[in-house]
């Protein structure tokens, strides 16, 4: 299909598109309205078991085998990545080069690191009381860790990140997650039914099963992330191609 | 009474549909992918958003008290966000291997079949 073809078919989808989505815009209840019954319906859930930030209760309680397919999407995606950046027979793996680091950029990033941790846990740990939990504070853990490659390089990143161990607990996020909702199943309530005591409203312990859950999910997606980006690095900084035409970038 | 923030959705939708038909570079056309979903989350804000509300989290406000917007859309945008980002991880990763097996990304050069 020539440029200018596929032009006109893009021009005419689009405009249909653009006349039947701003058609359907007008019939929506108006932006900033009054009426959420399902939003309404979550928060009297989420009071009621205790779990003072709905998103998470919405996630981790009322929609948690929602999460389930998506933290294995997670999980599905990662393994993914995996094979296909894997050390192909053509390719050498090469030692990565020790580099130079500006002071001032090295001074920074250790000093960032411990801080990025800290606040990643907290996010983690607090997902049932204020906003974040174990997918948000997941991403803020793996990236504390990879500030150790700003700060040093990527030698110092691959003595803190035993890969095979953040392949065990990659799964092992994705198991206790499962076996969490298996727990409920032996006493009795529904799989990945709330089954713990809902504690005191807005107490570290409070929203029953929401605050495991949501460490289930951090370990699980400081795991992934951490797999995937070195999968990428690897690429990056060792994968090398023993075939001469492969530095020719042309 | 505006339908604004549902139409930006849609120009944000259609821009990355503009992107992706034109797109010289995979990584470009990767990029335009997440343009096209960061639309879905627009136009979920919007439609879970109500006039004069706050977050949905009662920590330090008594529940009752203010207006919230609504959670459940919420939520969603979170799951959105979480798969747009794995998506967008194992497709930078076929592109590293398609610039490796054919020596381009760009998608009108990989007509044919290489083994």
């Amino acid at each position: 299909m020539t440029m200018r073809l596929r032009m006109w078919v893009l021009a005419l989808g689009g405009l249909g598109v653009a006349v039947l989505y701003v058609l359907a815009c007008l019939n929506l209840p108006s932006f900033g309205g009054d009426r959420h019954p399902y939003g309404d319906r979550a928060v009297r859930a989420a009071l009621a078991r205790h779990t003072a930030n709905t998103v998470s209760s919405v996630n981790f309680d009322q929609r948690a085998l929602d999460t389930l397919g998506e933290e294995s999407i997670l999980f599905g995606s990662v393994l993914g990545t995996v094979v296909l950046l894997r050390q192909t027979r053509d390719e050498d793996r090469q030692q990565p080069e020790p580099a130079r680091v500006a002071p001032s950029v090295r001074r920074y990033a250790l000093f960032a690191l411990p801080v990025t941790l800290l606040i990643g846990l907290y996010i983690v740990t607090h997902g049932q009381l204020s906003p974040g939990g174990g997918f948000q504070g997941g991403v803020v853990v793996a990236t504390s860790l990879h500030l150790l490659y700003i700060a040093v390089d990527y030698r110092a990143l691959e003595r803190i990140r035993p890969l095979g161990m953040y392949e065990v607990a990659d799964a092992a996020g994705e198991a206790a997650y499962v076996l969490v909702g298996a727990a409920a199943l032996l006493t009795g309530w529904a799989f990945l039914g709330n089954f713990l005591p809902y504690g005191t409203f807005n107490t570290l312990s409070s929203g029953g099963t929401v605050p495991l859950l949501n460490a289930a999910i951090g370990v699980e997606v400081t795991a992934g992330v951490v797999v995937l980006l070195a999968r990428f690095l690897d690429q990056a900084v060792e994968i090398a191609s023993t075939d001469e035409e492969a530095e020719d970038p042309a | 009474m505006s339908a604004a923030p549902y139409v930006v959705a849609g120009w944000l939708f259609l821009m990355g549909c503009h992107g992706l038909a034109t797109s010289r570079n995979l990584i470009h056309a990767v990029g335009c992918l997440a343009v096209c979903q960061s639309s879905t989350y627009v136009l979920l804000l919007a439609v879970g958003y109500r006039s004069g509300a706050t977050a949905p989290v009662f920590s330090d406000i008594a529940p009752g008290s203010r207006p919230v917007v609504d959670p459940v859309v919420q939520a969603l945008t979170l799951t959105d966000i979480v798969i747009g980002a794995t998506v967008t991880a194992l497709l930078l990763s076929l592109v590293v291997q398609v610039a490796k097996r054919h020596r381009t990304v760009d998608p009108d050069e990989l007509s044919e079949l290489r083994g």
